[in-house]
This record gives structure tokens, C-alpha cells and sequence, in this order.
């Protein structure tokens, strides 16, 4: 239903002006932005580090920088891109925004802790940024003892702390997502009729609740440890270091299902929106989120095969890795047969669907490969595991994530962004992705060693391949930044519902007003009640 | 949490839920389950180190029992009766507050942070106790026996869970003293003391972890 | 959070069964009965713990998503400690060298 193609003359972002009104906001809409502009910034850090390893990568002589400063840049790279750009990245940006919205309300149940989890988040980045500004640190991004409580020169404290407390972003920001999808649902909106974007993030949150004070409390301890030099974790004081890699993946293994959740809840969005067609097996994936969430803490142990664990523990990891890998294959099954005689559309954001689809798979496949003891033993450390979780990182969840600031563009912003550049954007990112990271799974299988800065002279070619590729892949990153931000001003003016989708964010004006509804929605029907034969998209 | 407007007695005066909910049950269901989801991340919080003591009790048993001596069954057993009137009485404050009485809401209150307050004190006695035993991990850490290293990472366990419980006791106090200058103001009511209540499960929280503390590193073995 | 307000004597009930339960656990660490000494006091912790989470904190009369959600908690915990002492617990299984 078309509503007039004008903007309302008071919505979220011109009700007032200032940087005190967005910096003591609780809306959680400006949160969200809020989120936007942190993420991007530490997108760019996380970045550079990038750039800086695939130079060193182009020889096979460690030439660029030394060892210590290559551990410290892939160390950082890994850091700031997990803690500070995947993990929050779509909660904190499309959830804060779309939760609310989606399920009628107002606002989230607590929003004033909302905005408290931004500026822990900040004050979080402010210290490990310290840590990189003032020398970096080189254990990995995996913290693994001794090394890091004992033996390394480096800013192990401010990194450890500002992993901790951005820790309690992330869990203040599950418990609010809990509590609200629970507690303020529009009225006949039963849990049946969410959008899957919703159980996404429901299921995330649980994720996020659960297995985030692990970390906190690990790392506080190597933390302790590095200070007063006792020996939680280090061997030549009693401790044990496997203990270590057993707390710390077991937030850090469900992390990767925090990161993954809630690009498959925007994938479900987009695919059902632009397929014209109701989400096949609505069911299965709503539960399959829950399944991923509670599996996904069964498993951690396959990062540990080679540690040092016991045979029968190994074997048992090896086992339920196998089986949380089966209700993501169900998802993208349904998303595939949600395709299927669906009147199919190739805007911006079905390009992203279409990229991720395809990506999550490669990636999600060879995660098998790595759950299986055997591979494992010979692939393990080496640039074949960076390649599997590249595919699923970057493949999956960066490509969830610009299909979902895509698609939910015109409603945030009220603004469309250029179509061409959009598709443009999209394939050179594509294409930039594959020619990095597939040589990777190549390089990996023959024997070459990640978090190396040298290698032998015959994986040269793989890795001016994968170089190039990066090249090509941070130019497709910039494009949409640019066009984004030109968006603002000179993009088309957005009327409430530019792609004709169902779903409750799509019945209130583009920009929402601050209150997101003028009265509460009642709803009635199911989630994605697209009928053959609708008006369609252009 | 907040009511909308300022109120000055507890009874008929009806307070306005906040901006983003519906009415005041769906505030305080909302707020209930919040306190719960939060609750559940402390258990994992203490969880963490819950489960490093076991696998080294479990690594190094008679070096654990030993060290495990070294502490005061006297002082952890009257920390835990301390602790254990104190949920006593914050559930008597609940309890006062959920019947509008407010002169009894105060009195348990503050009972509460004064046996909250022994019970850092004694605390505090301990610590010292160690300290000047030579028993703080660290460089000054003396423990006799070929196994000292062990015995010291009883201990780095033993300051790390208590010291983490007694940064949440403190909070706890200082939060109750909260409520009491809002209780003083007339700010609780029986329709509206969710404050009070999750206030009351956040201590009755702390209460649980030391209930399993004291016997696990205090009663080890004390034959 | 439950509305009804539960008679004074309930909680002086749970007070005085905690204090008992610490009595014991306190008497049943100077006995000397091996294994037996940590299940008890695991035990006892458990009950001490259950009593002051279903009267204290009035989660019996709590709805069903505030049961789940505390089992819950806990189940994570149990989940987080067992599957870390299956490894320890079974290294020895094997008997390789270096194992």
C-alpha cells in the first residue's frame, strides 16, 4: 500500500538537533546510528590491518614488517573485526533499529541500559584502541596462554580490558532484546507471526547472554594473571593452558553463531520480500535458530584437536560439530525453496541474499571438513581455516549485513540509495571476496601456516591472487560509502514502503516518527503474507 | 523503572509505567525478567571460575584440602549465618514493600547493608589474616611442601571468587542504600516496588554463590 | 515477581532450615567418609540454594518463562562444567604417550 511519497514533517532524526540529543538519546533508533558510525570506524581500523597483512603476503620473504609487528597486525585485525565490527555489527545497527519496529512497539524495553551499551561499547573501544596506538599486541586475537598472561612485551591488559567491557555491551544488549521480544509484542502478534528476523536475534541474544561472562571472566583472569604474575593459567606456576582455551571457546565458539544469526534473519527478510513468496518452512527456521543457539555451545572443543585434549572429548566435539552444521543447511534449503516459483526480483539487497547464500555454503561446508578429526589434524593453523571462516565472516555475515543496510536504507533514512551503484557494489564485492579468500583454501590444503608472515616461494602466485583480490574487495567496500552518504542528501525520497514487503517496520512513515507508530498496530496476519499476483516491485 | 512523575505517599496515588510500555504490569513483568536474564549472566560470570577451581580441585585434591585448611571454619561459617540473615531480611523488606509499609521497608533495608557490611568486615579480617601469613598470591606467597604452586592456585582462586563476591555484596549495599533515600521519599507503593523486588533477588543471588563458596573452599577436608 | 504477599512465617521457615542445612555441612566436613564428603556438601549447597531461589525469591510462584529461564542458567553452567571435566576426566583413557 503506497502512502503519499512524502516525507512526514517530524520523524526520529529532525525532532531535535545537537550532538547532546544524540549523545543522550534513548531512542533506539539513534542508538542504532550511533552504533553505525562506531562499527564503521573500527570497520576501517580492522581494515587497515587488513591491508597491511596482504602486502606482507605478496612475498614470500618477510620483508614488509618484522615478525612482532605482523603478529601484532593480525592479532588487531582479528580483535577489532570480531569484537567491535561483526559482533555488534548487525544486532546493534539492524536490530536496535528493526526490533522495536517489527513487533509494534515504541521503543525497547529498557532503553536508557540501550544507550548505557553504546557507551560501554565506546569505552571498550577506547581501550583497546589505546592498545593498538600505543604498540599493539601479538598473542592473536585467541589470547592464548602463557603467552599472553606471562610471556608477551605487548598492551595485553588494555586489550584484555577493553575486550571485557565491551563484553557488557554485548550482554546488555541480548538481555534487552530478550525482554522486549518477550514482553512487548504488538497485540496479536504471537510468536508464530514474528519475522524470522526477529527469532534471529532472539536466538543471538540467548547466545550473547549465556556466553559472553565467560569471556568477561577469562580474560579479567589473564588479566590478573599478567599483573600480579601468579599462574591461573601458566604452566610453569601450576596452571594449565587447555583450561584456558576451554573457557575461552566457550563463548568464542557460540561468538561465530552470534555473528552468523542475525544475517540469517535479514536473509530471510530479503528473500522472502524479494521472491514475492512466504518463507518456506517458517517452522523449521525459527527453530533452527534456537537449535544453532543451543548447539553451537556443544562444540567448542574442535578448536582445540591439536591441543592436547582428550581423544574421547575430541571425538565427541567432533560429533555435535557435525550436527549444528544441519540446521543451517535447513535454512538454506528453505531459502532455496522459498525461491522456487517465486517471482524474483535483482535489486541491491537480493544481490547481497544471492552472495550470501552462496558464500555461507562454501564457508559452512568446509566447516565440516574442520570438524572432522581427521582433516583436522592436517588443516588445522593453517590458511585453510582462515579461508572457512572468511567465507562465513565476510561472505556471509559483512554480505547479511550491507543487504540489510540496503533493504532497510529508505526506512532509516528516508532516502534510497542509487540503484546502479548499488549493483555495482555488490558484484565487485563478489568478485573481490572469491579472488581473495579462495585461494586461501588452496593455499591452506597445501601446507602453508596461517599467522606466518613468510612462506615458501610456491605459494607466491596464490597470494598475490588473494592480495589482488583484497585490493578489489576494499574498493567494492568504499563504493557503497560513498553512495550512502550521497544518499542522504540526493537519493530519492523514500516513501513508507519502497519495496512493497510485509512486515510492521514497512507500515509507518520513512523516516519513523520517535514513538516508530502513531497507534499500536493489531496484527492479524502471518509473518510474510505475500500472495501471488500483488503489486510488484520494479 | 522510573515512575513518571514524583509521588509523596505510598498508597492511592497510582504511578504512570514509562514511555515504552503499555501499563505498569507489563513494566513490571519486563523489569522481573530482566533482573532473571541478568541473573542468569552472573551465573555464568561466576561460572567461569566455578569451573577452573574444579578442574584444578580435581588436578591437585590433597594440596587443595590442605591450603583449604588454612581458612577460618569459624569466620566462613558465621559469614555464611551473616549472609544468610541478611537474605532473611531483604526478603522481609520485599515482603514489607509488596504490603506498603513503609517504616518496615526502611528498617529491613537497612538491616540488610548492616549484616551485608559485617560481612566485608569479616571479610576484611580474613584477608589480613592472610596477608600477614604469606598466604596472597603473588611474590610474597609461602606455602610449605613441594607442591606450593598448587597450594597457590587455591589461593589466586580462593581471593579471585571471594573477592569477586564481595565486589557484588558491595554493590549490593550501595545499591540498598539507594533504596532507602527512594523508600524515605515514599517512592515504592504495593503497585509499584519492582525496584525493591529485583533488588531483593540480586542479593538473594550473591547469597547462592557463597552458599556453594564456603563449603567448597572452606570445607574441603577438615578431618 | 509474584504478587501475593506469603506469610512471615515462611521465611522465617526457609531462615532457620538454612542455618540447620549450614550446621550440617559445617559438622559433615570433619567426618572423614572420602568421595562421600563432596556429594554431600554439594548436596546440601543445592538444597540451600534451591530453598532461597523458590521462597526467597519467589520463583514457585513465578510464571513458567521465569522457571526456564533460571533452569536455564544453571543448565548453561552444567553444560560449561561437564564438557570441560570430559576432557580432563577421560585423558587418561588413553594410553598414549604424551597423552
Amino acid at each position: 500500500m503506497r502512502t503519499p511519497a512524502s516525507e512526514p514533517r517530524e520523524h526520529y532524526l529532525n525532532v531535535s538537533y545537537g550532538v547532546r540529543s544524540w549523545l543522550f538519546t534513548t531512542d533506539h533508533k539513534r542508538i542504532a546510528l550511533l552504533y553505525l558510525l562506531a562499527i564503521t570506524f573500527f570497520f576501517f581500523v580492522g581494515g587497515a590491518f587488513a591491508v597491511l597483512i596482504r602486502l606482507e603476503l605478496m612475498t614470500p620473504a618477510g620483508d614488509l614488517v618484522q615478525s612482532e609487528t605482523y603478529n601484532k597486525l593480525f592479532t588487531m585485525h582479528g580483535l577489532i573485526m570480531v569484537f567491535f565490527f561483526l559482533i555488534p555489527s548487525i544486532p546493534a545497527v539492524l536490530g536496535n533499529f528493526l526490533v522495536p519496529m517489527m513487533i509494534g512497539a515504541r521503543d525497547l524495553a529498557f532503553p536508557r541500559l540501550n544507550l548505557a551499551s553504546w557507551y560501554i561499547f565506546i569505552v571498550g573501544g577506547l581501550f583497546t584502541m589505546f592498545a593498538v596506538v600505543a604498540g599493539g599486541v601479538d598473542t592473536g586475537w585467541t589470547f592464548y596462554t602463557p603467552y599472553s598472561s606471562t610471556y608477551s612485551n605487548t598492551h595485553v591488559v588494555a586489550t584484555a580490558l577493553g575486550v571485557f567491557i565491551t563484553g557488557f555491551s554485548s550482554i546488555l544488549t541480548g538481555l534487552n532484546f530478550i525482554v522486549t521480544i518477550h514482553k512487548m509484542r504488538a497485540p496479536g502478534l504471537t510468536w508464530f507471526r514474528l519475522p524470522l528476523f526477529i527469532w534471529a536475534h532472539y536466538a543471538t541474544s540467548l547466545i550473547m547472554v549465556l556466553g559472553t561472562p565467560v569471556l568477561a571472566i577469562t580474560i579479567a583472569l589473564v588479566a590478573i594473571e599478567r599483573v600480579l604474575r601468579i599462574g591461573i593459567f601458566d604452566p610453569a606456576l601450576g596452571g594449565d593452558p587447555i583450561l584456558f582455551q576451554h573457557l575461552f571457546w566457550f563463548y568464542s565458539h557460540p561468538a561465530v553463531y552470534i555473528m552468523i544469526l542475525p544475517a540469517m534473519g535479514v536473509m530471510s527478510e530479503l528473500v522472502a520480500c524479494f521472491s514475492r513468496k512466504r518463507v518456506f518452512g517458517y517452522g523449521f527456521i525459527a527453530f533452527s535458530s534456537l537449535a544453532i543457539a543451543v548447539l553451537g555451545f556443544l562444540v567448542w572443543g574442535h578448536h582445540m584437536f591439536v591441543s592436547g585434549q582428550s581423544v574421547y572429548a575430541a571425538i565427541v566435539f567432533s560429533i555435535l560439530s557435525f550436527l549444528v552444521a544441519i540446521p543451517s543447511a535447513v535454512k538454506v534449503f528453505n531459502w532455496t525453496a522459498t525461491l522456487y516459483k517465486g517471482s524474483i526480483s535483482y535489486q541491491t539487497p537480493m544481490l547481497y541474499a544471492f552472495g550470501f547464500i552462496g558464500l555461507f555454503t562454501v564457508g559452512g561446508l568446509t566447516g565440516l571438513f574442520l570438524a572432522s578429526l581427521g582433516v583436522d589434524v592436517h588443516v588445522t593453523d593453517t590458511y585453510f581455516v582462515v579461508a572457512h571462516f572468511h567465507y562465513i565472516m565476510v561472505g556471509g555475515v559483512v554480505m547479511g549485513y550491507l543487504g540489510g543496510i540496503h533493504f532497510w536504507w529508505p526506512k532509516i533514512s528516508g532516502r534510497m540509495y542509487p540503484e546502479g551503484w548499488g549493483r555495482l557494489a555488490a558484484l565487485v564485492i563478489f568478485i573481490g571476496f572469491n579472488l581473495t579468500f579462495f585461494p586461501q583454501f588452496l593455499l591452506g590444503y597445501l601446507g602453508m601456516p596461517r599467522r606466518y608472515h613468510f612462506y615458501p616461494p610456491e605459494f607466491q602466485v596464490l597470494n598475490v591472487m588473494s592480495s589482488a583480490g583484497a585490493s578489489i574487495l576494499g574498493v567494492g567496500y568504499l563504493i557503497p560509502m560513498v553512495y550512502l552518504i550521497w544518499s542522504l542528501r540526493y537519493g530519492a525520497v523514500a516513501d513508507s514502503n519502497p519495496w512493497e514487503a510485509k512486515g510492521l517496520e514497512w507500515q509507518t512513515p520513512s523516516p519513523p516518527p520517535t514513538q516508530n507508530f502513531e497507534q499500536t498496530p493489531v496484527v492479524q496476519d502471518e509473518a510474510y503474507a505475500y500472495w501471488p499476483g500483488e503489486v510488484e516491485v520494479d | 523503572m522510573r515512575i513518571g512523575q514524583g509521588r509523596s505517599r505510598l498508597t492511592e496515588i497510582h504511578a504512570v509505567p514509562a514511555h515504552q510500555f503499555d501499563d505498569l504490569d507489563q513494566q513490571r513483568e519486563a523489569s522481573s525478567l530482566g533482573m532473571w536474564v541478568f541473573l542468569v549472566t552472573e551465573i555464568m560470570f561466576f561460572g567461569g571460575m566455578f569451573t577452573g577451581y574444579t578442574v584444578y580441585r580435581h588436578a591437585y585434591p590433597e594440596v587443595f584440602a590442605d591450603a583449604s585448611r588454612r581458612l577460618s571454619v569459624v569466620l566462613g561459617a558465621l559469614n555464611t549465618s551473616i549472609l544468610i540473615c541478611s537474605s532473611l531480611t531483604m526478603a522481609l523488606a520485599v515482603r514489607s514493600a509488596q504490603a506498603g509499609k513503609r517504616r518496615a521497608l526502611i528498617g529491613f533495608l537497612v538491616l540488610t547493608m548492616l549484616l551485608g557490611s559485617a560481612f566485608l568486615g569479616i571479610k576484611s579480617v580474613e584477608y589480613a589474616h592472610k596477608f600477614h601469613e604469606h598466604l596472597v598470591p603473588g611474590a610474597t606467597f609461602t606455602f610449605p611442601g613441594p607442591r606450593a604452586q598448587h597450594a597457590e592456585l587455591f589461593f589466586s582462586f580462593y581471593f579471585a571468587m571471594t573477592g569477586l563476591h564481595a565486589l557484588h555484596m558491595v554493590i549490593g549495599i550501595a545499591i540498598l542504600g539507594a533504596l532507602v533515600a527512594l523508600s524515605w521519599r515514599g517512592r515504592f507503593c504495593p503497585e509499584d516496588y519492582a525496584a525493591v523486588e529485583n533488588t531483593g533477588l540480586y542479593w538473594h543471588f550473591v547469597d547462592i554463590v557463597w552458599i556453594f563458596l564456603f563449603p567448597l573452599l572452606y570445607l574441603i577436608s577438615r578431618t | 515477581m509474584s504478587q501475593r504477599v506469603l506469610p512471615q512465617k515462611t521465611y522465617y521457615l526457609v531462615f532457620a532450615a538454612l542455618l540447620l542445612l549450614t550446621l550440617v555441612t559445617v559438622e559433615v566436613a570433619f567426618f572423614d567418609m572420602g568421595i562421600l564428603n563432596f556429594s554431600i556438601a554439594l548436596a546440601i549447597s543445592t538444597c540451600k540454594s534451591l530453598i532461597v531461589i523458590l521462597y526467597f525469591m519467589h520463583l514457585r510462584y513465578s510464571s513458567r518463562l521465569t522457571w526456564v529461564v533460571a533452569g536455564a542458567g544453571f543448565f548453561w553452567l552444567f553444560i560449561l562444567m561437564a564438557l570441560t571435566m570430559s576432557d580432563y576426566l577421560t585423558r587418561a583413557w588413553l594410553s598414549v604417550p604424551g597423552w
